[in-house]
């Protein structure tokens, strides 16, 4: 089986953001594989193993995204492809999706794609679906659990009311999350391979047009008016303290209804 | 401005947020409310009764299950031939997905986790959260229609006015499905983390009673989980004497206490309670991504140093085994539970 696992590059979780005259701060932390998107490295390399196949880590980013493929190469996927090219500088999931699919059909048999459940930074949660859309393949998002038999693959969804069983017939476009199983640590072999490793560098004209015959690349439909650092929060905290639990459990239990919080 | 609030439900029961979503449209203009689904009736009156003008019905036995593409198609299919400028949902599993393949037919894109919505004139400005709520974003979508999803909690719930009417209409239900649902395994979560005003969430520290004797014949790993199911007990107690949601951070879920569905943080739900009550967290910043929106914060931790304490505005330093017991009871006394 031919699989697919589509990564991006992020700032660490870790990170202290800030917003700066307009422009978003992210100090010195290091950028990483998008922590969501281990797991869909994870999740593929189980396909992988269970169906004696292949992973292809996929990423629209600059340059410097090659750590984040190379991550997913020392994880155990088979190679890895960099879409980059000036003109996606402003994508939006619409756009990401549109490029995203454009290049799966370039690499062409492919049976699975894996997604992240989201991105850090942007953190919408769309492009899985937006790039099934675009591809017209089926979509089975928040998967905890994927099992495949012949040409069709069952998901395990992880929904607000608890779980789903939903089937479709490959090829089809998958989102998991963090039940899928934790990230393996990139062994030591995996890490000189990546390390290696020449990742091929596909620019916009090496697609086709996914945006249609004349159109370079779209302009992101949605459009950043203003950035905000979050309302600062008044962060001191009072200890309560008392003789014995009751007691210390009665004055909390008088401050918070005080508070008109309950 | 002529605006569409879909009505979010699993197996007829709409979700609160689904209001919310109603109340917010309402303060701009005339709304219609879309819901699809099979026998969908009552969701669609009670649409009329929390605020909508009219409704919109796509009733289908192929729209009973949930699936993202059949919503998204049925959902294209009204918003090209009734351009609305604005399409309301809540931010839900269902909603992320079906809203994001519409917004491809349409040519237009989804903003997700709205905070805040101003129409000024023609202009649609959304607040919304990113880099997990380490900042926030003002933005604006160039076309028509507008998709925006709203996060839970952050809009006022309308008033219900019974026996308020409207008139409803029936549209063409779509029904080119890709997937096949074969089943559902739901849990019985009580309050929904989601809707929830008071969240009592427990983390590594419920497992941690070394006077608790495990059942005979357990390993390690089901000695840990017994224990650590022991401490949830107690949480689940001060929860549901509050009428609150049972919550977990990650190292409890892991361990296996408690399911995936309670784990709020990074890879977990985020959440906007009035009040967040950690029992045996210790704060990482992966959890703190989770409650961010949180009103208040109230930390039961033994360790003065931990970090929760830093978000936290009332602290107890403490054994929760005894302090959560301790408060459920004050609870039940002072408000005559
Ligand atoms: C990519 C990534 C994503 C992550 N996503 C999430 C996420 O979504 N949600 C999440 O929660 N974490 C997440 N984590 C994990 C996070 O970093 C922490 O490991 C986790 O939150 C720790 O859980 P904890 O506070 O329960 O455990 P610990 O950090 O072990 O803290 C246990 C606390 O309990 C206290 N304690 C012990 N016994 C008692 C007692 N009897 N009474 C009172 N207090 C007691 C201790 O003092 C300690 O502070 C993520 C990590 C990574 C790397
Ligand atoms: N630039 C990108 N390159 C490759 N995959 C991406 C990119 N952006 C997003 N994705 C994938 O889409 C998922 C959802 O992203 P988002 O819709 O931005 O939250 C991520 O977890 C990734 O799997």
């Amino acid at each position: 089986m031919k699989i697919i696992a589509c990564i991006k590059q992020v700032p660490d979780s870790e990170a202290k953001i800030k917003a700066e005259n307009g422009q978003i701060n992210t100090g010195d932390s290091p950028l990483v594989i998008n922590p969501f998107d281990e797991y869909a490295v994870e999740g593929a390399l189980l396909q992988k193993e269970a169906t004696n196949g292949t992973v292809t880590a996929l990423c629209i980013g600059p340059e410097s995204a090659k750590e984040a493929l190379k991550h997913a190469l020392a994880m155990g996927a088979d190679d890895a492809i960099l879409v980059s090219d000036s003109a996606l500088n402003n994508l939006d999931t619409v756009g990401a999706a549109r490029v995203l699919a454009a290049a799966i059909q370039k690499i062409g048999g492919v049976d699975m794609v894996v997604f992240g459940r989201q991105t850090l930074d942007n953190g919408s949660g769309l492009t899985s679906a937006q790039t099934a859309r675009a591809l017209g393949w089926s979509l089975l998002g928040l998967a905890g659990q994927i099992k495949v038999e012949e040409r069709s693959v069952t998901v395990e969804r992880v929904i607000e009311e608890g779980r789903q069983t939903v089937k479709a017939n490959l090829p089809a476009v998958i989102s998991v999350v963090q039940s899928i199983g934790e990230p393996r640590y990139p062994s030591f072999m995996g890490i000189r391979k990546a390390s290696k490793a020449e990742i091929p560098v596909w620019s916009l004209s090496d697609l086709g047009t996914p945006f249609g015959d004349d159109v370079a690349a779209p302009d992101a439909i949605i459009k950043r008016i203003e950035l905000m650092n979050p309302p600062a929060r008044d962060t001191s905290v009072e200890i309560i303290s008392g003789e014995s639990p009751a007691e210390i459990a009665e004055q909390l239990a008088d401050k918070l209804i005080a508070e008109k919080v309950l | 401005m002529k605006i569409f609030v879909y009505i979010d439900h699993f197996k007829g029961e709409a979700l609160a947020a689904s209001w919310e979503a109603l109340g917010l449209a309402r303060s701009f203009g005339a709304t219609t409310a879309l819901v699809f689904g099979s026998g969908v009736d009552d969701v669609a009156k009670a649409a009329l009764e929390y605020g909508a003008d009219d409704a919109l019905v796509a009733d289908d036995s192929a729209l009973l299950d949930f699936r993202a593409e059949t919503y998204a198609s049925t959902l294209s299919a009204l918003a090209a031939s009734s351009t609305p400028d604005l399409i309301l949902f809540p931010t839900t599993t269902r909603t992320r997905e079906f809203a994001a393949m519409s917004a491809v037919d349409l040519n237009t894109n989804v903003i997700t986790d709205a905070t805040a919505v101003e129409v000024n004139g023609d202009s649609i400005l959304v607040t919304r959260p990113i880099y997990e709520g380490k900042l926030f974003e003002k933005v604006t979508a160039s076309v028509k229609p507008q998709l925006i999803t709203l996060r839970g909690r952050a809009f006022p719930k309308p008033e219900r006015v019974a026996g308020k009417t409207g008139t409803i209409t029936k549209v063409e239900a779509k029904t080119d499905a890709l997937t096949t649902v074969e089943g559902y395994s739901v849990a019985d979560v009580g309050v929904s983390l989601n809707d929830a005003g008071i969240i009592v969430s427990g983390g590594r520290g419920a497992s941690n009673n070394p006077s608790l004797q495990p059942p005979a014949g357990l390993d390690d790993k089901q000695s840990e989980i017994w224990r650590g199911q022991q401490g949830f007990k107690l949480i689940g107690d001060l929860a549901s004497t509050l009428g609150g949601a049972v919550g977990a951070s990650r190292a409890a879920v892991d361990a296996g206490y408690v399911p995936y569905s309670t784990q709020v943080g990074q890879t977990g739900k985020v959440v906007a309670p009035d009040v967040y009550i950690a029992c045996g967290i210790s704060g990482a910043i992966q959890h703190l991504a989770g409650i961010r929106s949180a009103k208040m914060v109230v930390a039961i931790n033994k360790d003065p140093d931990a970090p929760i304490f830093k978000v936290a505005r009332y602290g107890v330093v403490g054994d929760l085994f005894q302090i959560v017991p301790a408060l459920t009871e004050a609870f039940k006394k002072k408000l005559g539970k």
